[in-house]
């Protein structure tokens, strides 16, 4: 139940992402789509990272650094050691007849993995620079895209699509393939349920992503943050 | 020395073995009505702790007394049930509805959600109603965002609540590093973590001297020997809220952690150390209230 305390095995630098490998320990690496919490040194919270690549021994995530604790995180050396809980959540359903991977930005750090586990399907992957379409590199089989273009446009029916990337891009593929499994993300404190800070908008109630997620299922229908906090003006109350 | 949760930051059906690390599990504020809770964003990391405002996301009574309760009363973990209201009557009508279920050991009282804009009532009628409503232990758990909480203290005291919670969270902002627009949907958020600890201590402290009532210390606590400082300024059991975040095995570690502090004290019990910040602590196991956590029947 406590965290494991895992060793960092080492950080390379992909683009502007950095691919953290911690020895496993005793660390099951889970299903596809599944995320673990990652100690971030020096923060009060751990930050919830989806798993990347599962080399033998290791497991390995890909950190965006964005703010204080992926920062944190990317800056970690070889033998340095961390809290790390999980699997956590609920990950790809793997029983797919044409699988294909769509993926945009930091959203391509559980394809990896996925793509692994479903024996390197097709996979469209979407940047906005060449600098950070160098992390195509970890899927194989990838359709490189980067803005203007949009991986909507490389999309054609009859996919099973698994999905993982930002808001807009994730709303648009759905329209597209409506049965889409779609990996979200939102803030979370704990992972594990404890916290109620990650409740997303889901088939028009707000629920837990850490439960119900990050991997929705197909045909389930998330409304946009956006969309909600504009709607929802004042609330009395807080916990 | 009991270790609880504190309301909010466990949810005992999703991480059953968590709560059963506990003396006793405290459940999330149940009102009313049902709440869906406040839009996201709604919890936002801050140096040396976080804001929440999830907004009292709760099935409503109905729901918690039909489905939820029964469910937790598997756990074989003592049960204490968080009710808030907007009215007095309301309180006194959460509490009315809990006192014949077997499943609840304690009530707490939560008279102090930092977001509610209007307080519906004084915190001495509040628990006047409640206590006319209820046999089961109540503790009343209070804001620090006042200008005398030994005070209210006294007053809820003096309207029969066997306890005291301290501390609720405390409102605070925080800005997005761009934009420089509130981070949380609902603007400000309540603060805990290691940044509410000095706020808790003081609380602590103040009551223990006002009431001699038992204290279920909380705010802050990450360690053995956070604990064993609010333990010092006046608690009688200690509860983990956002610690429990970052680490989910918190609950053993901090009692092998203040076993330890209690051993290198040299006070023997560690009842003994309840207080001893203060220059005469009164031995309050001893002498005032009912025991902090009630034995199951």
């Amino acid at each position: 139940m406590p965290p494991a305390r895992a060793r960092v095995a080492g950080a390379e630098q992909i683009g502007p992402y950095t691919l953290l490998r911690v020895a496993r320990g005793g660390l099951e690496p889970g299903i596809p789509g599944q995320f673990f919490m990652l100690e971030a040194p020096g923060r009060p919270l751990p930050r919830p990272m989806s798993l990347c690549l599962a080399p033998p021994g290791e497991l390995a995530f890909l950190i965006d650094p964005i703010g204080p604790g992926t920062r944190a995180l990317c800056a970690l050396q070889p033998s340095d050691r961390l809290a790390i809980f999980g699997p956590l959540g609920n990950g790809y359903d793997l029983d797919v007849k044409r699988p294909l991977l769509v993926g945009g930005g930091i959203g391509v750090a559980p394809l990896p993995y996925l793509s692994d586990a479903l024996g390197h399907p097709p996979a469209i992957l979407g940047f906005r620079s060449d600098w950070h379409a160098e992390a195509a590199h970890l899927v194989p089989n990838a359709e490189v895209i980067v803005e203007p273009t949009y991986v909507t446009e490389a999309l054609s029916p009859g996919q099973d699509v698994l999905a993982c990337g930002p808001e807009p891009m994730l709303a648009a593929v759905v329209k597209l393939e409506p049965t889409a499994q779609l990996a979200w993300e939102a803030p979370m404190a704990c992972g594990y349920g404890a916290c109620y800070g990650c409740a997303v908008q889901i088939d028009g109630e707000l629920r837990r992503l850490c439960v119900e997620g990050p991997v929705l299922s197909a045909g389930a229908e998330r409304t946009s943050d956006r969309v909600l906090a504009s709607a929802s003006g004042r609330q009395d109350g807080s916990a | 020395m009991n270790i609880l949760n504190a309301s909010g930051c466990l949810d005992a059906l999703t991480a059953p073995a968590v709560a059963r690390s506990l003396d006793a599990f405290v459940t999330k504020t149940v009102t009313p009505l049902p709440r869906e809770g406040n839009a996201p964003p709604r919890i936002a990391e801050v140096e040396h702790g976080m804001l929440n405002s999830i907004g009292l996301a709760n099935p409503g009574i109905d729901r918690f007394l039909a489905h939820t309760l029964p469910r937790l009363g598997e756990l074989e973990v003592p049960i204490w049930v968080s009710v808030g209201g907007f009215a007095v009557d309301e309180y006194a009508d959460l509490c009315d509805r809990l006192d014949d279920r077997p499943e609840v050991e304690a009530i707490e009282l939560n008279v102090s959600c930092p977001n509610v804009d209007d307080v519906p009532a004084s915190v001495g009628e509040i628990v006047a109603a409640s206590r006319a409503a209820t046999r089961k232990p109540l503790y009343s758990k209070l804001s620090p965002a006042t200008a005398d909480i030994a005070e209210v203290a006294r007053a809820a005291q003096k309207a029969g609540t066997d306890g005291l919670s301290l501390v609720n969270t405390i409102l605070g902002l925080a800005l997005d590093e761009q934009t420089l627009k509130p981070r949380l949907s609902r603007g400000a958020g309540g603060l805990s973590g290691a940044a509410l600890k000095p706020i808790a201590l003081a609380a602590v402290y103040t009551c223990y001297e006002a009431t001699g009532l038992p204290i279920v210390g909380m705010g802050g606590i990450t360690s053995g020997r956070d604990a064993l400082e609010l333990v010092a300024a006046g608690a009688a059991s200690v509860a983990l809220g956002t610690i429990l975040f970052a680490d989910p095995g918190a609950p053993a570690r901090i009692r092998a952690e203040l076993a330890s502090e209690i051993a290198n004290l040299g006070v023997g019990e560690i009842d003994n150390a309840i207080g001893v910040a203060h220059a005469e602590p009164a031995a309050i196991s001893k002498t005032a209230g009912r025991p902090a956590v009630m034995s199951v029947q």
